[in-house]
């Protein structure tokens, strides 16, 4: 460790949900108090809505979301014939390919009120994403990115949310990352968010060259975080501050 | 112009006559303050929950002025006395023609 800064103790893996205050636990677990709730509620719509071209809705293929969704959050990023995908472009290619229908902005609300409706459907499953000889390149391009130093502050990802996980910046914990309850409704936010764009928020924080939306580096650095959390239960959608 | 969104009220279903009942009432709403500009400097306009109100049985028990400074997807909890089974009747009116209206059933006795 540089500079002699103490190595925090930590419980081996610990969602961030733990370092909430009894007030945002309570918003989060319960349903009418969790405004993204909406979002979940907004999706289940969405699922039954007949787009594109096709005039079809997503149940049209996938039936009833209760029993054919159940548990797919916990496995995405997830490789689909050669491309890793993430849970938000695997909606957008169905909405492509299958519906033909323009696909989906990243942040839009209709994006974010489906991958909530879908990664609701895993809430209280752990997460499943492990690491296999398809994947493994995607595994190592993540891994190196959570390892990098980035940006003006030439920080990487580990610095803070391994090195220093348990401490605090600022007055804030600093959490151990774990993507388990996107997408959030996040109070700074004031509206629902996905993984990306928290991440996008931390590059910014470093003064790096934030990474795009549905971008292949994205994927990979989502893959490899949701490797690093695997048997954390789904808190989907989850609050935070 | 109607503007509407999803609201949902949480509150028991049945209580004492004359116990103290506690409504949770939450709409949801961008509540877009009236003071932020777009990344080109145009003036995002205000669009707000301007009143809440809470009429139980047709007469009015609770009611709330919303302002600029209230965050997205408001939530209000208060309380009230049931003191007869009914129909209680939840009111959001704001900026744009918006308004959303909920209802809830209490059984007293």
């Amino acid at each position: 460790m540089p500079m002699g800064v103490a190595k925090a103790v930590q419980p081996s893996q610990q969602s961030s949900y733990e370092l909430m205050s009894t007030e945002n636990k309570a918003m989060q677990d319960d349903p009418s108090l969790n405004p993204a709730m909406f979002w979940v509620g907004d999706g289940e719509s969405l699922w039954q809505q007949k787009v594109g071209l096709q005039s079809k809705s997503c149940s049209a293929c996938h039936g009833d979301a209760k029993k054919s969704m159940r548990g797919v959050a916990t496995q995405y990023p997830k490789l689909i014939k050669g491309k890793l995908q993430t849970l938000e472009g695997q909606i957008n290619q169905c909405r492509v390919g299958a519906q033909s229908a323009p696909a989906l902005a990243y942040e839009s609300k209709d994006l974010l009120a489906l991958t909530a409706f879908i990664a609701f459907q895993s809430k209280g499953m752990p997460i499943t994403v492990s690491e296999n000889s398809a994947n493994a390149a995607f595994m190592k391009k993540g891994r190196q990115t959570f390892n990098e130093r980035m940006g003006q502050l030439n920080l990487s990802c580990a610095q803070c949310h391994e090195d220093r996980a348990g401490l605090k910046l600022g007055g804030s914990p600093i959490p151990q990352g774990h993507p388990n309850a996107y997408p959030i409704y996040r109070l700074e936010w004031q509206t629902l968010g996905s993984l990306q764009r928290r991440l996008r928020n931390c590059m910014s924080g470093v003064r790096a060259q934030q990474f795009e939306y549905g971008s292949p580096e994205m994927a990979q650095l989502e893959l490899f975080l949701m490797w690093r959390a695997r048997g954390l239960p789904l808190e989907s959608p989850g609050v935070r501050p | 112009m109607s503007k509407t969104s999803r609201t949902s009220i949480t509150m028991p279903a049945t209580a004492k006559k004359d116990s103290i009942i506690e409504i949770r009432a939450i709409a949801q709403h961008d509540m877009e303050s009236g003071f932020r500009y777009t990344e080109g400097g145009k003036l995002i306009p205000r669009d707000i929950i301007r009143t809440f109100t809470c009429t139980y049985n047709t007469v009015e028990v609770f009611k709330a002025d919303y302002y600029s400074g209230i965050g997205a997807n408001p939530l209000i909890i208060f309380t009230t006395i049931a003191v007869e089974s009914g129909t209680l009747e939840f009111r959001w009116v704001g900026d744009d023609g918006y308004e959303a209206v909920n209802q809830a059933r209490i059984t007293v006795s």
